[in-house]
C-alpha cells in the first residue's frame, strides 16, 4: 500500500475544474475520511455535504472514479485505481460548489410524482392495523428503505437525456404509495407518474438497481407502476 | 412518453414480435430457394392472407417506429418537442404510405 | 475523469443495441418499401434491383440487417416480460445471451446466401 493516495476533487462550480491533492494512506479509510483530510488539512475551503457518516443519512453521495456512492461507506482500498481516487459532485445534477450537489429539482420532481403521504384518515379516527402479508404491504415494504441519497437518480442516463424525466427514486417513492392502502392520494399520483416524462420513458437499463446503496430495485417498483397506470388506462381511468 | 404512447408501442411490440419471427422465415425460405421476382410474385399476388400479414405489419410497424424515433430524438437531440412531435408523425405516415405502396405492388394481381 | 460506471454495464449496453438497432431499421424501412414498390411497374424493374443485391457487399448489409431485426425483436420481448410480468433477475445474461442468438442468426443467413 502506497503512502499516499492522489486524490482528484472537482472544485468550483459548473465550470469548474479538477485538483489533486496528496492525502496520506491509512490502513482503514473512506471516501469521505478523505475528502475531510483535504478541507481539514489542505484547503478549508472545500465544500461537500455529509451529517450522519454511517450511512443513515443520505447525503454524502458522490461521483467516485466514475460511479455514484455514499462516500461514507465506501472504503479507498475498494475502489481506489492504482491509489487514485478521483471525486466529483452528483451527476445529472447542478454543482453548488465543489462536491455539492444542487438536489432542488431532485426533491421538486419527488412532488411532483406526489411522493408525499396523502392521509385518508384523522388523528381521531384509530390507528388502521395493517397485515404485513398482504400482496400490497409487501410490494410497498420492498421499496421502502430510500432515504433520498440520490445515487440512482445520478446513475440514470433517463434522466440524464430527459431533463423532464421524474427519476428512479420519485417513481420508486410512488410505487410505495400506490401500495399503502391508507393513502387517499392515488388517483392524482396514478396520473402525475403516467404524463409524458414519467414512469413510461424508463428504458430499464437498471443501473438504479444496480447501484443502489440500501440494495433497493427501482426499475422493479417503475415495472409495477407502468403495470397499474397501462390497466387504468385501459379502463379509461386515466386521460393522457 | 406517456401512458397513451406507450400502450401503443407496447401493443404494437406484441403484435409484431410473432409477425417479424415469419417474416423472417419467408427471408430465409424466399433466400434459400433462390426466388426471382417472378416467382416471388406468383405466391404473393391476389393472395388475401399475404396482403392482411403485411398490412398489418406495416401499420403495426408505422406506428412502432414513429414513437421509438420520437423518443430517440426527444433524448438525444436539443430540438424543441413540438418539432419533434411534427417529425414523428410525419415519418410514421411516410412509412404507412410507403408501406401500404409496397404491399399493394407485390399483393394485388 | 473516468467513464460513467453506469455505461460499462451489460444492460446499458443492451439497451444501446436495442436503441441503435431499432433506429437502423427506422432508417432502413422507406427504402425497403420503396425497392418493393418497384414491383408495381412489373417485375423486370425488380429483378433488376434483385440482381443487384447478389453483390458480396449488399450481401453483408442484407444479413446484418436480418441480425438488427432479431436483436430488436428479441431484446423487446425481454423488455416485454420485464415490464409485465412478475420479477426476474439475471436479466444482463438474458439480454446478452439474446444478442448472442440474434448474431448466430445473422451469421446463419450469411453462411446461406454465400
Amino acid at each position: 500500500m502506497a503512502d499516499t493516495l492522489q486524490v482528484s476533487l472537482w472544485r468550483g462550480g459548473s465550470d469548474g475544474r479538477y485538483v489533486d491533492y496528496a492525502v496520506p494512506a491509512r490502513e482503514s479509510q473512506t471516501v469521505l475520511d478523505v475528502v475531510t483530510y483535504v478541507q481539514r488539512h489542505l484547503d478549508a475551503t472545500l465544500s461537500y455535504r455529509f451529517a450522519c457518516r454511517v450511512g443513515m443519512c443520505g447525503s454524502c453521495a458522490m461521483q467516485v472514479n466514475g460511479r455514484a456512492r455514499w462516500t461514507c461507506r465506501t472504503h479507498v482500498s475498494k475502489v481506489a485505481e492504482g491509489g487514485k481516487l478521483t471525486v466529483a459532485p452528483l451527476e445529472n445534477m447542478p454543482v453548488i460548489k465543489d462536491l455539492a450537489a444542487d438536489m432542488r429539482e431532485f426533491f421538486g420532481k419527488w412532488q411532483r410524482a406526489k411522493g408525499r403521504f396523502a392521509p385518508s384518515k384523522t388523528r381521531n379516527d384509530p390507528v388502521e392495523p395493517i397485515d404485513p402479508a398482504t400482496p400490497q404491504r409487501r410490494a410497498a415494504d420492498a421499496a421502502i428503505e430510500c432515504i433520498n441519497c440520490g445515487v440512482c437518480y445520478a446513475s440514470c442516463d433517463t434522466v440524464k437525456w430527459d431533463k423532464d424525466y421524474l427519476g428512479p427514486a420519485q417513481l420508486n417513492r410512488a410505487w410505495t404509495l400506490v401500495n399503502d392502502v391508507r393513502d387517499a392520494g392515488n388517483r392524482e399520483r396514478l396520473v402525475a407518474v403516467s404524463e409524458g416524462s414519467g414512469c413510461h420513458s424508463c428504458h430499464s437499463h437498471q443501473s438504479c438497481q444496480e447501484f443502489c446503496p440500501v440494495g433497493l430495485n427501482p426499475t422493479r417498483s417503475i415495472a409495477g407502476l407502468k403495470r397499474k397506470s397501462l390497466a387504468a388506462y385501459l379502463k379509461g381511468e386515466l386521460k393522457p | 412518453m406517456n401512458v397513451a404512447l406507450y400502450a401503443w408501442q407496447r401493443a404494437t411490440a406484441a403484435l409484431m414480435a410473432p409477425l417479424v419471427l415469419v417474416h423472417l422465415v419467408v427471408i430465409f425460405y424466399a433466400m434459400g430457394a433462390g426466388l426471382s421476382a417472378a416467382q416471388m410474385l406468383a405466391r404473393t399476388r391476389g393472395s388475401i392472407a399475404w396482403g392482411l400479414f403485411y398490412g398489418v405489419f406495416v401499420a403495426a410497424v408505422s406506428v412502432h417506429a414513429a414513437i421509438g424515433v420520437r423518443t430517440i430524438l426527444i433524448e438525444w437531440t436539443p430540438l424543441p418537442r413540438r418539432a419533434i412531435d411534427g417529425f414523428a408523425i410525419l415519418f410514421g405516415l411516410v412509412l404507412a404510405v410507403l408501406g401500404l405502396r409496397a404491399v399493394a405492388a407485390v399483393v394485388l394481381p | 475523469m473516468s467513464m460513467l460506471a453506469n455505461r460499462t454495464r451489460p444492460l446499458w449496453f443492451a439497451a444501446m443495441i436495442h436503441r441503435l438497432s431499432g433506429l437502423g431499421l427506422a432508417i432502413f424501412l422507406p427504402f425497403h418499401f420503396l425497392v418493393l414498390g418497384l414491383a408495381i411497374r412489373g417485375e423486370a424493374q425488380l429483378d433488376t434491383f434483385l440482381r443487384w443485391t447478389d453483390q458480396p457487399l449488399v450481401k453483408f448489409s442484407e444479413s446484418a440487417l436480418v441480425g438488427l431485426l432479431a436483436v430488436h425483436m428479441l431484446g423487446g420481448l425481454r423488455l416485454l416480460a420485464l415490464e409485465n410480468m412478475s420479477w426476474r433477475g439475471g436479466q444482463a445474461v438474458r439480454a446478452l445471451g439474446l444478442i448472442a442468438i440474434a448474431a448466430l442468426v445473422a451469421v446463419y443467413f450469411l453462411v446461406r446466401v454465400f
